[in-house]
């Protein structure tokens, strides 16, 4: 089978090569930025280009569950490096904006507090510190059913970053809307529509 | 042509689009020798802060949503814009309303150099030598009406020439509007230039509204039609976002935007570690335009 065959291939690759690439492309993207690789508004550009990349991998990280269930392909080894280099990538987003964009430690608290897309971007944050911290064999072990529980932590996340997104968006744009479908659809797929459609008295 | 507006800034402190290429090549070179180069070592300190950006800044990072939303998409798209021949509709209350060749207006208009400060709603702000004249002198040759009070303005829409208009992202053709008063203030003019050259296309060629003490966003381009009216006109921003983008849209560090604050902003061309600066009232144009809004609370009609 088609599924069978990409598992196969898949089991031969190993996860570490993720984190590399993820290290290589912000060093990359930051050295370009520095030297007018990103066009004449490099600090806009890096944001741009670190928060869309993180979101896509958030995407990625979402998509395994459904992936296996649904097509059978079986990404699992390689789901904590995709949502450890989302942390990574949305954790030099903030930093860019902190110090590059913002500078100014009073006008950064208050645009957390007082612009909603900001807000919505930082709680975003906040919710994958905790999921960030506890990607490891030793919180598993140690934290057993509550780990799973907390790793559900990032369906919020990803709609917050999503969310965050389109609202700092400048009128009705197709791209932000599109990653949002995609992370509504993603969480959508893990409702539990079986279960319910048989609560549904059938009289 | 009443209280024509005096720039004082000249042509000398306008860094010569040559030189400005070469620039870098030319401080060193001439570092080296032991010269200065009059115009760009010898500027006033006003005009040194108010140094024009370089003509890829320009004419590379620029909104115009006619061909995508990204800053890059307006070079890259906009090519395709027919831009002669150009005519303008100028109707409404104007006593000879008409289909006006923009070829035919020009050589009754006075162009002028106007290097002025532009600042975006979006926080990033640019110094830009335009040449243009002013919008008054085109309103006399239309001949304004007694009862008129608004002027609005629309850009070209052309669907297979601008291919964000496929994009349902603003209710297209764009629109703007300004009140009488403010279009014929002589710091208001019709850009046809940059740099002494033709506007490109993604500068809203070939003719474009400058109002340098407004957000970037109020000076519409590529102009089709101009309407004088007794009512204030709608404005495409303001009919997409009517809580983020008010029919002034004045540059107030005061009054900051919805989603972010207006207190400070960024120049381009600083580079990656460039830090904002603060955001002048007015756009740095208070002593000229202030007396426009006596009495009128900045914070409501934003």
């Amino acid at each position: 089978m088609f599924a069978d065959r990409i598992n196969r291939a898949l089991r031969r690759l190993p996860a570490w090569p993720v984190y590399l690439l993820a290290l290589a492309h912000v060093i990359w993207l930051i050295w370009l930025g520095a030297t007018g690789g990103l066009g004449i508004e490099p600090i806009e550009a890096l944001e741009h280009a670190l928060g869309l990349t993180g979101l896509k991998l958030m995407i990625a990280a979402l998509a395994v569950t459904p992936l296996r269930r649904f097509a059978g392909i079986n990404l699992l080894r390689f789901r904590r490096a995709l949502g450890l280099t989302t942390f990574f990538y949305v954790t030099v987003h903030l930093l860019v904006w902190l110090v590059l964009d913002i500078g100014d430690p009073a006008a950064i608290w208050a645009d957390i507090v007082k612009r909603p897309y900001i807000t919505v971007g930082m709680a975003g944050f906040v919710l994958l510190v905790p999921l960030a911290i506890t990607s490891n064999d030793w919180s598993v072990r140690r934290l057993g059913p509550g780990w799973r529980r907390l790793q559900r932590l990032s369906y919020p996340a990803a709609l917050l970053g999503a969310s965050h997104y389109v609202m700092l968006s400048k009128g009705f744009q197709l791209q932000p809307m599109a990653y949002l479908a995609a992370v509504l659809a993603l969480l959508a797929l893990r409702l539990p529509w079986k279960r319910w459609r048989r609560e549904i008295p059938t009289a | 042509m009443a209280h024509r507006w005096t720039n004082n800034l000249t042509r000398a402190d306008v860094t010569p689009y040559g030189a400005y290429l070469n620039r870098r090549e030319l401080m060193a070179g001439l570092a080296g020798l032991g010269l200065g180069l009059a115009g760009i070592t010898a500027s006033p300190a006003r005009a040194e802060t108010l140094e024009p950006n370089s003509w890829d800044d320009i004419t590379s990072y620029n909104n115009f949503y006619e061909f995508g939303t990204r800053k890059d998409d307006p070079k890259a798209n906009a090519g395709g814009m027919t831009t002669t021949p150009w005519s303008i509709r100028l109707d409404g209350m104007v006593d000879r309303p008409g289909t006006y060749d923009l070829a035919q207006i020009l050589p009754q208009m006075m162009i002028e150099d106007r290097i002025y400060r532009l600042r975006c709603v979006e926080a990033w702000s640019m110094v830009v030598p335009w040449q243009g004249f002013e919008l008054a002198d085109l309103l006399d040759l239309a001949g304004v009406q007694d009862g008129a009070r608004y002027v609005a303005f629309e850009t070209l829409l052309r669907r297979d020439e601008m291919p964000g208009t496929r994009y349902p992202v603003l209710d297209w053709p764009y629109v703007e509007g300004l009140r009488l008063d403010e279009a014929r203030h002589p710091l208001t003019i019709m850009a046809t230039g940059i740099y002494g050259k033709p506007l490109p296309n993604q500068n809203g060629a070939p003719l474009r509204l400058v109002v340098p003490w407004k957000y970037g966003f109020k000076s519409i381009k590529s102009v089709v039609r101009i309407t004088l009216t007794d009512s204030e006109p709608p404005t495409s921003w303001n009919k997409a976002a009517p809580g983020e983008y008010g029919f002034y849209s004045n540059v107030n560090p005061n009054v900051d935007h919805p989603r972010w604050s207006q207190k400070a902003e960024r120049r381009i061309g600083g580079g990656l570690f460039a830090k904002k600066v603060p955001t002048l009232m007015f756009n740095g144009y208070e002593q000229d335009v202030a007396g426009l809004y006596d009495g009128m609370d900045l914070a409501r009609h934003f």
